[in-house]
């Protein structure tokens, strides 16, 4: 195994290009568990450690650019108020070790259905802006992830930074594990609302091949809230409304059933989590409801 | 006693600083927290060599044939060896059976047995080389329950069986049957105002210990070998490799690396056969270390049990009868499945008086992971089962359940179903009254005025409930172990104790085999020397075979067996110190003929503590050294009919009382507090007993809602083997554990102590289930409970 180490990112991009089996390498929460289990012996590891651009982040109007390697401790620290849904999701990545080593872009690049950031991107919206030696193109997230830990990329392609919608409203995540914590999700769920657009958002992880929006609950929901004048009214949202946008929402996983949990139970929490984060994000808009006990959970 | 669980109002023990009684530090205790301790797998030796095990990917096959040419071709490569290789005709191992191949002989039983070892330059080179192995299978039918395991058309897993159990088993497949019965069940369920029944399953637990099986093996100029290794028994291990490797055991030198944690994962042997035999092949040393997934596969497992369970009671709530029939899963080999068979039907009635038993335990051959020795020991699976049934009874007669189980609660001088009377302290009913009294931690204690404290909900910082679907449960176990081997086992211990003057100060020297794997051996032999000899500077000997067998670090034996020898062995060199002493000063005091005399405080004292002469004095020219086997009283064999006999020297006995949160639409459970109240006659060190209990506590609460090897019924395969996907509790899983410690001497034993480690992991699986069966009012027959369980989604 080569460890190739660019100290720039244009020769890390040449390196790509030369190598196009070498597995990047950042944080290597991912990377590093998949060769001590044997899962993988890549020819090359590409190290972007040195790349310092990849650790940085900047606040724009509209969006923030989150640098691929941007630890999700930094996200939890600095990022809370533009990104909320992220910065749960963050919290739930596994311990402070690992927090402080891995960030969304090795997220992106596993492109694993229980990978924590999904849910909070797709949620949120955003684009993966990713280059290779042929230039640069941003993919938007809905079209980044197309099979099981596979995704948009060109083999020559990297991920340079991500950039994610500011909240304009509030967001929320829940993730289920069988342990309070330092736990692969058995399923999770991001949801943010749009003031802005009279929109909503969701994204569900662990409960399908790949991360997925509950479009179907999408759908139902921005009508319902559109129709009863919800965003305007600032009105509860009736129970059953909430709750068809929770069937929805477990309707729309396609779960397995592995040694983490069954699908069934899949569908179900994904519901439960769906109906609880709809009254959470909802009693936050209308203003009412104190937010959850750490500063930024909900806008 | 407070919330941190730090014990208060424990005696103190001795008048000489550090002695018995005393919460002195454990000298490793340091090192280990901050990251300089010596483990087994950090050692390192020049010119080492790496070993590599090739294990078999299917849990039963024939091995049609292995090719290891091209493995040895690899450069860097030093040895392959298979089990033709092996330089004896002894070429199995096992604790009590031997039926454990060291490489497999043309066939395999379980998924992960050892196939071939290689050494190499490399442990990266080893490993390759491995894969280059190339090895068929031709794949067989397994067996995994007790229906395939005995069907009539059965393979037989071990054919022509000759061990001691073979010919009473109704079934070669069935590894030891031990039936226990007294009085008249068909009579007194007539009796029962009250039955019920239950049939409980008990998943396969993982000792988990956080160092991997490791060791170092190093050929020797007389053409044996030094091993250094992380082990719970040297002298068992040595009785076990030195015949596979043709050696006599003088010539295979142990001694104790630094060890991880065991829990009874490391009393069979890993690799160490392994390692010597590439050591002796190759004439180089060979280290060899398993990762994480390997280690899995590298040891023995807890008995995963079916429990079908019937008790009756009397309308005013005394237990009429019990019938049980226990069915442990062994495995592929034996390991200590007979000994868990022993204790699971003995104490299979748990902590109560019933007249009326019938119990039929038994362990099965099949081909899942072996299972064998943790902590708890066929207790665990029992006390689940029992703890269940006594809730279903105190429901079905409208009691408390906590009075439900004092009225029928066991006490001094109460038989056992084996006929054995309980002839020390049995507090059975004190300590459920102590964990009841306990105040109740507070309620919603996520409700903050900035909005819900998830870390404080089922959860935490996964943020999946900010108090919605959340319901309280309040749950009570108590549970009853044996201390020591049992069923005449001869569990001895050896100490080697000498006194001598160093530097001007009277220096006490122990040394003894006692691997200590964390429980805290080496500190309290040092206070049982200052306490028995007066001194100050003890020093501890590293455990090695050069010195007589402590037997095994497990069963809760250590302190009471090796202990006990040392505070012989301590007696005996006090007696020739005195006898020195005698000699040099006796004509310049009279009570040297006529007092009783102690060593305190660095000096010959009278019992009216009148100081005679300095230790220093006494010893000056001197040096006065003991080796001494100490046992406790014989116990004896269990009927193979009748299971009668007295067949334990100790019971211990602890009670929780858990408090859960369930999150009951998620189905995800936050355990608030878990409470113990446990006797343990003595504490010799009241911190390190605290730890014992809490660390016991917590292992059962991981039973209870997360860990389980997960093993695929249909193929025998592992499903699971990384801590990716067997989980143990982190320290946001573990609650508050204020713990009560009573100290009620047994005056059989040393200091009248009573062994602490294995107690608190019985009872504290079935609180947490109560407490979770409260709280949503699910019967759950099934541990470790699942989130799939609790939400009818399984």
């Amino acid at each position: 195994m080569d460890f190739l180490r660019p100290a720039r990112w244009e020769e890390a991009l040449a390196a790509k290009a030369e190598h196009l089996t070498a597995v990047p390498i950042a944080g290597g929460t991912d990377v590093m568990v998949e060769i001590n289990f044997d899962h993988r012996r890549p020819e090359y590891l590409l190290d972007l450690n040195r790349i310092g651009e990849l650790g940085e982040w900047e606040v724009g109007e509209d969006t923030v650019r989150l640098g691929a390697s941007v630890p999700y401790t930094r996200i939890m620290e600095h990022l809370r108020a533009e990104l909320p849904g992220l910065a749960l999701a963050s919290h739930t990545v596994a311990s402070p070790q690992i927090r402080n080593r891995g960030g969304v872009g090795g997220n992106l690049g596993t492109a694993s259905p229980a990978g924590d950031a999904h849910p909070a991107l797709l949620a949120a919206g955003a684009e993966v802006e990713v280059e290779s030696v042929r230039g640069s193109r941003r993919i938007p997230i809905d079209e980044f992830y197309t099979g099981v830990k596979r995704n948009a990329l060109a083999p020559d392609e990297l991920i340079r930074a991500i950039h994610i919608k500011k909240a304009d409203g509030p967001q929320q995540y829940s993730k289920v594990g069988t342990r309070n914590a330092m736990v692969i999700a058995v399923c999770a769920f991001g949801l943010a609302l749009h003031p802005e657009t009279r929109t909503i958002r969701t994204g569900i992880g662990s409960a399908a091949p790949t991360p997925i929006r509950a479009q179907a609950a999408e759908e139902f929901l921005n009508a319902a809230l559109d129709e009863g004048g919800f965003w305007d009214n600032g009105k509860i949202i009736t129970p059953s409304v909430a709750k068809q946008f929770a069937d929805l929402c477990a309707a729309a996983c396609n779960p397995i059933d592995d040694v983490r949990g069954t699908a069934s139970y899949r569908r179900h929490a994904v519901g439960v989590m769906a109906r609880r984060t709809l009254t959470w994000t909802w009693e936050s808009y209308r203003g009412t409801e104190p937010t959850a006990f750490r500063k930024g959970s909900a806008a | 006693m407070g919330t941190t669980g730090t014990p208060t109002n424990l005696t103190q023990g001795s008048r000489t600083s550090g002695g018995i009684g005393e919460s002195t530090l454990r000298p490793d205790g340091t090192l280990k927290v901050t990251g300089d301790f010596a483990y087994s797998s950090d050692m390192w030796h020049e010119d080492m060599l790496w070993g590599h095990i090739l294990r078999s990917p299917v849990a039963h096959a024939e091995i049609v044939s292995i090719d290891t040419s091209e493995a040895l071709a690899q450069p860097g490569v030093y040895a392959v060896m298979t089990y033709d290789d092996l330089p004896t005709d002894v070429r199995n191992y096992g604790l009590e059976i031997q039926d454990t191949p060291v490489l497999a002989n043309g066939r395999v039983r379980h998924h992960g047995e050892p196939v071939a070892i290689v050494a190499a330059d490399h442990p990266e080179t080893a490993r390759r080389a491995a894969a280059k192995i190339r090895v068929e299978y031709r794949e067989l039918p397994v067996v995994t329950d007790e229906a395939s395991a005995t069907a009539p058309d059965a393979p037989v897993l071990h054919p022509g069986r000759a061990d001691h159990h073979a010919p009473h088993v109704p079934h070669p497949n069935i590894v030891h049957r031990q039936p226990i019965l007294r009085g008249d069940v068909a009579e007194a369920r007539r009796r029962a105002d009250v039955i019920v029944e239950g049939e409980y399953v008990f998943g396969m637990q993982d000792q988990a210990f956080l160092g991997p099986e490791s060791g170092l093996a190093v050929p020797a100029e007389d053409g044996g070998v030094d091993l250094y290794i992380a082990t719970q028994w040297l002298h068992a291990d040595l009785r076990q490799i030195a015949p596979v490797l043709g050696l006599p055991e003088d010539k295979v030198r142990m001694t104790l690396a630094g060890v991880g944690g065991a829990f009874g994962g490391r009393e069979d042997l890993s690799m160490q056969i392994h390692a010597c035999l590439l050591a002796l092949r190759t004439g180089k040393p060979v280290k060899i270390v398993y990762n994480r997934f390997e280690s899995f596969f590298g040891h023995v497992h807890r008995h995963p049990a079916r429990l079908y369970y019937e008790h009756g009671a009397t309308r005013d709530g005394k237990l009429t009868h019990l019938k049980a029939r226990i069915v442990l899963d062994g495995g592929a080999y034996a390991s200590s499945s007979p000994a868990v068979v022993g204790n699971a039907a003995s104490l299979g009635a748990g902590p109560y008086v019933v007249d009326n038993v019938d119990i039929e335990a038994v362990a099965l051959y099949t081909n899942n992971p072996p299972c064998g020795a943790m902590r708890g020991f066929g207790a665990v699976q029992a006390c689940f089962a029992y703890e269940a049934q006594m809730d279903k009874l105190a429901a079905k007669l409208g009691m408390d359940p906590v009075e439900f189980r004092q009225l029928n609660a066991m006490e001094q001088g109460s038989l056992m179903p084996t006929g054995q009377v309980v002839d020390s302290p049995a507090p059975v009913a004190e300590l459920l009254r102590r964990v009841k009294a306990m105040p109740m931690p507070p309620e919603r204690q996520w409700v903050t005025t900035e909005g819900a404290d998830v870390r404080q909900l089922p959860g935490g910082l996964s943020n999946t409930t900010h108090g919605e679907g959340v319901v309280r449960g309040v749950g009570y176990a108590v549970g009853i172990k044996n201390v020591g081997f049992s069923e005449g086992f001869d569990d001895y211990s050896t100490a080697r104790v000498r006194m001598e003057v160093v530097g001007g100060e009277p220096v006490a020297t122990v040394h003894t085999a006692m691997a200590e794997v964390g429980q805290g051996g080496v500190t309290v032999h040092a206070q049982i020397a200052r306490t028995e000899l007066g001194v100050t500077q003890v020093t501890i000997q590293p455990a090695d075979t050069q010195v007589g067998s402590a037997g095994s670090t497990s069963a809760s034996r250590q302190t009471y067996v090796t202990g006990g020898a040392v505070k012989n062995a301590c007696e005996l060199v006090r007696e020739k110190v005195l006898e020195i002493g005698r000699r040099k000063f006796g004509s310049s005091h009279p009570a040297w003929a006529t007092a009783e005399l102690l060593l305190e405080g660095g000096k010959v004292v009278t019992d009216g503590g009148e100081a005679l002469a300095d230790l220093a004095d006494v010893l000056e020219g001197e040096a006065v050294e003991v080796e001494e086997v100490w046992r406790h009283r014989p116990t004896e064999p269990f009927d193979l009919r009748t299971g009668q006999g007295f067949g334990h020297v100790q019971y211990s006995f602890a009670a929780h009382r858990a408090v859960v949160e369930v999150d009951t639409e998620l189905g995800l459970v936050k355990v608030i507090e878990l409470a113990c109240a446990q006797d343990v006659g003595k504490a010799l060190n009241p911190l390190s007993v605290v730890g014992q209990i809490q660390g016991g506590t917590t292992q059962g609460l991981g039973m209870a809602v997360m860990e389980e090897i997960v093993v695929d019924p249909k193929t025998a395969k592992v499903r699971n083997p990384s801590f990716t996907d067997y989980l143990i509790p982190t320290i946001l899983d573990t609650p508050t554990i204020p713990v009560d410690v009573l100290e009620l001497a047994d005056e059989h034993a040393p200091y009248g102590l009573r062994g602490v480690g294995e107690a608190p992991t019985l009872s504290s699986t079935p609180a947490v289930l109560a407490a979770i069966r409260a709280a949503t009012g699910l019967a759950l027959d099934r541990t470790p409970v699942r989130p799939e369980h609790l939400t009818g989604t399984a």
